[in-house]
C-alpha cells in the first residue's frame, strides 16, 4: 500500500514537472513559430521584392507592386508625435503622483491612472474619430496653419483625419500606461535618500531632478521604451483617425497610414496571394521592430532593479 | 555646481511643480472627457432591445447587438480555457523551477510578449488556423486572444507565487510532501487571491481587444453558428458600425463602447477590491 502511493506520487511528480516545464518552453516555441510562420507566409513577397520592399513607396494591388516605406514612415512619425506629446505629460503626472498630491488622495489617483490604462484602445480610437477629429479640423489645425503655417508640417487642408489627430489619440492612449510605469519607478527611490536631500535644504524639484530621477534613470528609460513599443504596434487607436492613404507627405494634416492600420484595413480584402504575402511581410517588419524596442526596454528595466530585489 | 540664490531656486521649484501639476491636470482632463463622452453618447443607445435583439439594417428602428455580446463572451471563454492553464503552468515553472538560463529566457521573452502588437498575433493565427480551415472562425478568434493572455497570466502567476514565503514551502517539504503536493496545497493556496486577480485582469484585457479579431473571428450579423464559422463580437462590430456612414449604427457603436468600457472597468475594480480584502484577511 505504502509502496503504491509513493509510486503514484512519483508519477504525479513527473507529470507535474513535465507540464510546468512544457508550458514554459511552449512560450518560447510560440514566439519562434510566430517568426517562422510569418516568414513562411510572407515568403512570396520577400522573394519577389527582396530588401527593396523596405524602401519602396509602391503600394498598388492592381499591378501587384508593394513596398513598405509609406507605412514604416507613418508608423514612426505617428509614434514620434505621440511620444513628444506624451512623455513630458507622463513625467509630470508621475511627479505629481509621487511627490505632490496629498497623501490621502494618492491611492485614488494611482488607481484612476491604472484603470484608464485598462480602457480598450478601440474606445480611444472611436472617441478620436467622433470627438477629437472635428475639433482639430475646426479649431486646432486652422490655428496651427495660421501661426505656424510657414513650416511644411502644418500646411495643407485641415480635415481632422490624418497623422496629426492619430498622434494625439496615440499620446492620450499611452499616457496612463507610461505614467504608471514611471510612478512605480519613482516610488522605488529609498525614502532615506529623499529625506537626506530634503534635510540638506533641497526643494521638491531638486529632490526630483537630482535624487529621484538619477536613481530611477534606467527604469524611466525602460518605461519610455515600453510606451514606445505599445505605440508602434497600436492598431485601433490609430486606424480610426489616420485616414488610411498610402502617401508620404511633409504635412501632418494629410491622411496617412501605419503598418498596423494597413493590416487592419486591408487584410480581409487582399485579393491576390502576393498582396496577402506583402501584408504579412508588413506584419513581420512590425513584429521585428517592436521586438527590438521592447527587448531594449526589458533589458533596461531589468538592470534598473537590483538583483536581490527581484 | 554653480550656486543659485535661494530666490531662484524657489522660483524654479514653483514653476516646475506648477508644470507638473498642469500636466497631471491635462492628462486627467482628457481622460475624464473621453469617459464622459462614452457615457453620455452610449447611454442613449442602450435599452432592452440592445441586449436581446439581432442587429437591424441601417435606417430601421430597433435591433440590438445581442449576437455580438454573446459572441464576445464565447470567444473570451475559449481564450480563458486555452490560455489560463498554460499561463498558470508556465508561471509555476518560472517561480518554482525558474533559476536556470532557460527560465531567464522564458521570463525575458514573455515580458516582451506581453506588449507585442496584438494585430501581428492576429496575422499569425490567420496563417495557422484561418488559412488551413478556409474559414474565419470564432475558434481562431479565441486562440488569438488566448495567445495574448498566456504571457500576461504567466507573469502575474509568477509574481504572486514569489510572494509566498519560502519557509512555507520548506515546511511542507520537510513534512515529506512531494513537490507537486507542496505547490498545489501550499503555494497555490496562499497565492490564490493574487492569481485570481491576475486572471481576471487578463480576461478584462483580452475582452476589449479588437485588432486580433479583425481577421480571425471576423464578424457576423447572425447568432453564433458554431465555432468554425465567423462569429459576431462586440469590438469588431463597434469598429464596423463606427466607421459606417449611418447615424443609427454609429449610435449603436457608442452603446457597444459603453458596454465594453463598463465591463472592463468593473472587472478591474472588482479585482482590486478582491485582492485588497483578501490581503487584509491573510
Amino acid at each position: 500500500m505504502k509502496e503504491k502511493s509513493t509510486r503514484f506520487s512519483a508519477v504525479w511528480e513527473a507529470i507535474f514537472k513535465f507540464l510546468t516545464h512544457g508550458a514554459g518552453v511552449f512560450i518560447l516555441i510560440l514566439l519562434f513559430s510566430m517568426l517562422g510562420v510569418l516568414t513562411y507566409v510572407a515568403w512570396p513577397s520577400i522573394k519577389k521584392f527582396g530588401l527593396s520592399f523596405l524602401w519602396s513607396t509602391a503600394w498598388n494591388p492592381v499591378t501587384n507592386q508593394f513596398g513598405a516605406l509609406t507605412t514604416i514612415v507613418g508608423t514612426l512619425v505617428s509614434t514620434a508625435l505621440a511620444m513628444i506629446l506624451a512623455v513630458p505629460l507622463a513625467f509630470g503626472v508621475a511627479i505629481f503622483l509621487t511627490e505632490l498630491s496629498p497623501t490621502v488622495l494618492r491611492p485614488i489617483f494611482s488607481v484612476a491612472i491604472e484603470l484608464l490604462a485598462a480602457i480598450p484602445s478601440i474606445i480611444y480610437g472611436m472617441w478620436g474619430l467622433f470627438k477629437l477629429a472635428p475639433i482639430n479640423a475646426d479649431y486646432i489645425q486652422p490655428w496651427l496653419s495660421k501661426h505656424l503655417g510657414f513650416l511644411p508640417l502644418f500646411q495643407g487642408p485641415p480635415m481632422g483625419i490624418g497623422m496629426f489627430t492619430a498622434g494625439i489619440v496615440l499620446a492620450i492612449m499611452i499616457l496612463p500606461f507610461m505614467s504608471s510605469v514611471m510612478k512605480d519607478v519613482f516610488e522605488m527611490t529609498p525614502k532615506v535618500l529623499k529625506e537626506s536631500a530634503y534635510g540638506l535644504g533641497a526643494t521638491t524639484w531638486e529632490v526630483v531632478w537630482q535624487v529621484v530621477l538619477p536613481y530611477g534613470k534606467r527604469g524611466v528609460v525602460g518605461g519610455l521604451f515600453l510606451g514606445l513599443g505599445r505605440a508602434l504596434g497600436e492598431t485601433m487607436a490609430v486606424t480610426f483617425v489616420i485616414g488610411n492613404a498610402h502617401q508620404l507627405s511633409w504635412s501632418l494634416f494629410m491622411p496617412s497610414n501605419t503598418i498596423a492600420s494597413t493590416l487592419a484595413n486591408e487584410f480581409t480584402e487582399a485579393s491576390s496571394p502576393i498582396y496577402l504575402a506583402a501584408l504579412v511581410e508588413l506584419g513581420l517588419v512590425l513584429f521585428l521592430i517592436t521586438f527590438i524596442v521592447l527587448g531594449l526596454a526589458q533589458w533596461w528595466l531589468n538592470r534598473s532593479v537590483p538583483k536581490e530585489a527581484r | 555646481m554653480r550656486p543659485r540664490s535661494q530666490g531662484t531656486r524657489k522660483v524654479i521649484n514653483f514653476l516646475s511643480l506648477l508644470a507638473s501639476g498642469c500636466a497631471a491636470l491635462i492628462g486627467i482632463a482628457f481622460l475624464i472627457w473621453i469617459l464622459w463622452d462614452v457615457i453620455a453618447q452610449g447611454i442613449s443607445a442602450i435599452n432592452w432591445q440592445f441586449f436581446t435583439q439581432l442587429p437591424a439594417p441601417p435606417g430601421i428602428k430597433g435591433g440590438g447587438l445581442a449576437n455580438a455580446i454573446l459572441g464576445t463572451i464565447i470567444i473570451t471563454i475559449i481564450a480563458t480555457v486555452l490560455g489560463v492553464p498554460i499561463g498558470i503552468l508556465a508561471g509555476t515553472y518560472l517561480s518554482e523551477f525558474g533559476s536556470g538560463r532557460l527560465a531567464a529566457t522564458v521570463r525575458f521573452l514573455s515580458d516582451i510578449f506581453v506588449s507585442a502588437p496584438s494585430i501581428v498575433i492576429g496575422v499569425f493565427v490567420y496563417a495557422i488556423l484561418v488559412l488551413p480551415m478556409h474559414s474565419f472562425s470564432g475558434l481562431a478568434g479565441g486562440v488569438s486572444l488566448a495567445i495574448i493572455m498566456i504571457p500576461v497570466v504567466t507573469r502575474t502567476t509568477e509574481e504572486m507565487l514569489r510572494l509566498v514565503p519560502n519557509q512555507m514551502r520548506e515546511a511542507a517539504l520537510a513534512l515529506g510532501a512531494p513537490y507537486w503536493h507542496m505547490v498545489w496545497n501550499v503555494a497555490y493556496r496562499s497565492a490564490r487571491a493574487g492569481m485570481l486577480t491576475g486572471i481576471l485582469l487578463a480576461i478584462a484585457r483580452v475582452a476589449g481587444e479588437t485588432a486580433p479579431l479583425l481577421f480571425t473571428a471576423l464578424n457576423s450579423p447572425y447568432w453564433p453558428q458554431g465555432l468554425t464559422k465567423p462569429m459576431a463580437n462586440l469590438t469588431v462590430t463597434i469598429f464596423n458600425y463606427a466607421m459606417s456612414p449611418y447615424s443609427d449604427w454609429q449610435a449603436k457603436a457608442w452603446g457597444g463602447a459603453l458596454v465594453i468600457t463598463i465591463g472592463v472597468l468593473a472587472a478591474n475594480i472588482f479585482a482590486r477590491v478582491f485582492i485588497r480584502s483578501k490581503k487584509n484577511k491573510g
